[in-house]
């Protein structure tokens, strides 16, 4: 019987948490961001009210029908109800993956844009690196031969290929806002993941794989990066950051970087 | 359904090793299965302790780090190595040596022959071999902790490459990642025969009078679990075995060409990590099942029980067993949304992965139904088995975010995931044990367990694990990645702290309270107060027969069944209840 009461203390308390947004979402940065927090908001009212109202009735039957001497109702069952909170319930859950289909389908389905920036994205235990094609905007061949994160070659950039002489490598990634970026991630060793929480975006990069992902971001600032998919004993260090600058910023720097090549 | 022939009654065997060692009783093995359990659970929620301290307190010296793991933590001081060890055996330890072995082969070995009045399992000789095939995979699973490099740390998921190229990839992934593959391959080797022994019982040895639709709707989910047990184990067992062969011949199974690991260039090529993932979550969603209906089973007899009603809908519930088993075997590429997989693929796994909760939510509704107009009886088995339903509810309803790809791409490898299966298939499904073991206690010992030590312990528990579990999900929110030693490099979980401090503190309270349990359990075993045959008032055949039951269960009998399993309340009848084997 104060089981009843013990189950509303605890779902009012968890709701207030959840209603007080004490630990959320950073803002997002990007309208794929925006459209996430929405399809999230939306999945968050209903999956909230059925847990409300599932909860507060559990302990509602609790207080209401112990055993107080009487004689308990014998019923095997109604069908009528069956039926509807079966299909109730089968048109919500199903109602919101197609309402967020749309989201997932511009993350996955659509290509990047013919404009977008190419960056390819090494990731190794425990540490990231990116390339940017230079100005002649080809990248160089590479050899896992002539990798050398000392000597500043985490790709193994191929000396030989005039290509990858005006290749330019970083350690963090810098992006221009308002352009669409294209990145093209690998792995050399085991299983990372890039996630950018403000991004709303996040991706396993496989060994082996070539993985491409596009995003845009919009609002100038600096994002952490954490690697999401466990790689090791290094994992919660392997770290880096997203940059998103303006423009001419970002223009600045590529040019500062080709300078030193 | 099993001939009416009549068999001479059974014998115990006289010799202390034949009875309670190699003993081929179900319920022997049943006990066995239960304190391989109870062992399990107390080491895993130790390594889960030790590794919520280290993420509140990285840096903290402890000797007795330095004692138990002279490499591990030099100085007292946990290295994330460590921390990653302790992670990978917690998570393993949990899934596969408590919750696939305590509901299903302790519980379902006990009690599945008694409520179908069987006089034993179908094979009692394999049912011997699976208990100490799994008592020797238990063996090897710890031995690894022992092994110089350590413990594994590449997860209970055990993802290639991580877990394929030795120890260049980390400590602990030498032989104790080996040791690990073959402590799986072993439980898989023994999980398949329980599951088979499980099937053919069910469907062979039923009392006359059983059909499939009179039977309590605990053995309905020991029956699905077991068929899941039969096809998931199937293949995580060869999965083991590819990975082992990646590992110590060379082959490339989930390897692919160009690995530089450690500043090494490796010779593997054309193999796939992403294949490794397809076997094990093939395997690793209906193990969540295989974790959960058993529970599902234990709730759904003791709310019926308790609150003296028939179960509300028991076709449907029984075809939402059904179903959920077998759609449990379509869903598991849920898990793998960020893996790289083709995302065209994500659509079909969202959508089948939607519809699995649709006969949760009927389980939820007709448990609620049940409860309706009842005569509620608080005991400590009916306060664990609506604490079940409550978290039943909590633990599931998160997977309506996680089942959509579209959310998945901020929520894949955050806390929320595992608030959400912790919620569920973790303390839901061990409340469904406890439920199991306040329900069943009296017939397997002939006496109780203290109720008033019962419900301090439920309310504890009850409280605490909310408290352990529910803000996982606003790290979630956050951002927070799982799979962190410490969060001492990232700003942005600076300021989730305090909520990590938080839910170590309940998790230390929450141990400290599950002593009260054991010391229950021991205790009643010795002074508990004397119970009588039917205590509770049941309905179904293992309350027909005298506490502890003989060693052949009937006495040689033939028990008939003339009723379904939850007949409760009866208009006219002389009490309020109606025993399955009642005359007609």
């Amino acid at each position: 019987m104060l089981l009843g009461p013990v189950v509303w203390v605890l779902t009012l308390a968890i709701c207030y948490v959840f209603l007080g947004h004490y630990w959320w979402f950073p803002p997002p940065i990007s309208q794929h961001g925006q459209a996430y927090d929405q399809q999230f908001t939306a999945t968050l009212w209903v999956t909230g009210i059925i847990f409300f109202c599932a909860q507060m009735s559990l302990g509602w039957v609790i207080v209401k029908f112990r055993d107080r001497g009487g004689i308990a109702r014998y019923s095997h069952g109604n069908n009528v109800l069956e039926v509807v909170w079966t299909s109730a319930t089968a048109v919500l859950f199903i109602g919101l993956v197609l309402a967020g289909t749309r989201i997932w389908a511009a993350v996955h389905f659509e290509e990047a844009p013919a404009n977008a920036l190419k960056i390819e994205v090494m990731s190794k235990q425990f540490a990231w690196a990116f390339r940017y094609p230079g100005p002649d905007g080809k990248f160089g061949r590479t050899d896992l031969k002539q990798v050398n994160d000392q000597g500043g070659n985490p790709f193994g950039i191929d000396d030989k290929d005039p290509a990858g002489k005006d290749d330019i490598t970083s350690a963090s990634i810098k992006v221009p806002a308002g352009r669409p970026i294209q990145l093209i991630m690998r792995s050399r060793d085991v299983i990372h993941n890039f996630f950018v929480r403000e991004l709303r975006l996040k991706q396993d990069i496989v060994p082996g794989m070539e993985i491409p992902f596009h995003f845009q971001a919009d609002q100038v600032g600096t994002y952490e990066v954490p690697c999401s998919e466990l790689c090791g004993l290094g994992h919660h260090q392997m770290r880096t950051t997203l940059e998103v600058m303006a423009p001419a910023d970002f223009e600045k720097w590529l040019q500062e970087q080709a300078a030193q090549k | 359904m099993s001939s009416p022939v009549v068999h001479p009654a059974h014998h115990a065997p006289t010799g202390f090793i034949r009875r309670y060692i190699f003993s081929l009783d179900h319920k022997v093995i049943g006990i066995q299965y239960y304190f391989l359990a109870v062992f399990s659970v107390f080491l895993g929620m130790a390594l889960s302790v030790l590794m919520r301290f280290h993420m509140v307190y990285p840096d903290a010296k402890v000797s007795l780090f330095e004692k138990l793991w002279p490499t591990g933590a030099p100085g007292g001081i946990m290295t994330p190595e460590l921390y990653l060890s302790l992670m990978t055996m917690h998570g393993t330890i949990m899934v596969f040596f408590v919750l696939t072995t305590a509901p299903q082969s302790g519980f379902g070995n006990y009690f599945l022959p008694i409520q179908i009045g069987a006089e034993d399992m179908a094979f009692p000789v394999l049912n011997m071999l699976s208990f100490w095939t799994t008592f020797l995979a238990l063996i090897v699973m710890v031995a690894a902790f022992f092994v110089p490099g350590g413990a594994p740390l590449a997860g209970w998921t055990a993802y290639p490459p991580l877990s394929a190229v030795g120890p260049l990839s980390g400590p602990g992934e030498g032989l104790g990642q080996t040791l690990w593959i073959i402590s799986i391959a072993i439980f898989c080797g023994a999980s398949l025969m329980g599951a088979i022994n499980f099937i053919a019982t069910t469907i062979d040895l039923r009392a006359r009078g059983l059909s499939m639709m009179r039977m309590p709707l605990t053995c309905w989910s020991w029956f699905v679990t077991a068929i899941l047990g039969l096809l998931g184990f199937a293949v995580l067992l060869a999965a083991g075995v590819l990975l082992l062969l990646d590992r110590l011949a060379g082959t490339s199974f989930f390897l692919p060409a160009g690995l530089l690991v450690s500043d090494q260039i490796l010779n593997h090529k054309g193999g796939s990590p992403l294949l490794w993932q397809h076997l094990f979550w093939f395997f690793g969603h209906p193990e969540v099942y295989i974790a959960i209906l058993p529970g599902m089973g234990v709730a759904s007899q003791l709310l019926a029980t308790f609150s003296r009603k028939p179960i509300f809908g028991y076709r449907a519930m029984v075809y939402a067993i059904l179903s959920i088993g077998f759609l449990g075997f379509f869903v598991w590429g849920h898990h793998m949304f960020m893996s790289g997989m083709n995302p065209y693929s994500a659509f079909a796994f969202s959508i089948l992965t939607m519809s699995i909760g649709v006969p949760s939510a009927i389980k939820t509704f007709n448990w609620i139904g049940t409860l309706w107009g009842g005569r509620i009886q608080f005991t400590t088995a009916m306060l664990f088995a609506l604490g079940f339903v409550s978290l039943f509810v909590t633990g599931g309803i998160s997977g309506i975010f996680l089942g959509q790809p579209a959310l998945d791409l901020y929520f894949h490898d955050t806390y929320f995931v595992v608030g959400h299966f912790h919620m569920i298939m973790g303390v839901a499904a061990i409340f469904g044990m406890f439920a199991g073991t306040f329900y069943w206690f009296p017939k397997v010992t002939g006496k109780f367990m203290n109720e008033t030590l019962g419900k301090i312990h439920f309310y504890l528990t009850f409280i605490g694990v909310y408290c352990i579990f529910t803000p996982m999900h606003f790290l979630g929110i956050a951002g927070n990645p799982r799979r962190y030693a410490d969060f001492t490099n990232f700003d942005f979980m600076g300021k989730l702290m305090p909520v990590h401090t938080f839910m170590t503190h309940s998790a230390i309270f929450t141990m400290v309270v599950q002593f009260i349990f054991l010391f229950n359990l021991f205790w009643s075993i010795k002074k508990g107060k004397p119970a009588p045959i039917n205590p509770w008032n049941a309905t179904t055949l293992e309350w027909t027969i005298p506490s502890p039951p003989p060693f052949d269960n009937f006495a040689g009998k033939h028990p008939v069944v003339n009723h379904g399993p939850y007949e409760y309340s009866v208009p006219g009848a002389a009490k309020d209840y109606i025993m399955q084997s009642d005359p007609a």
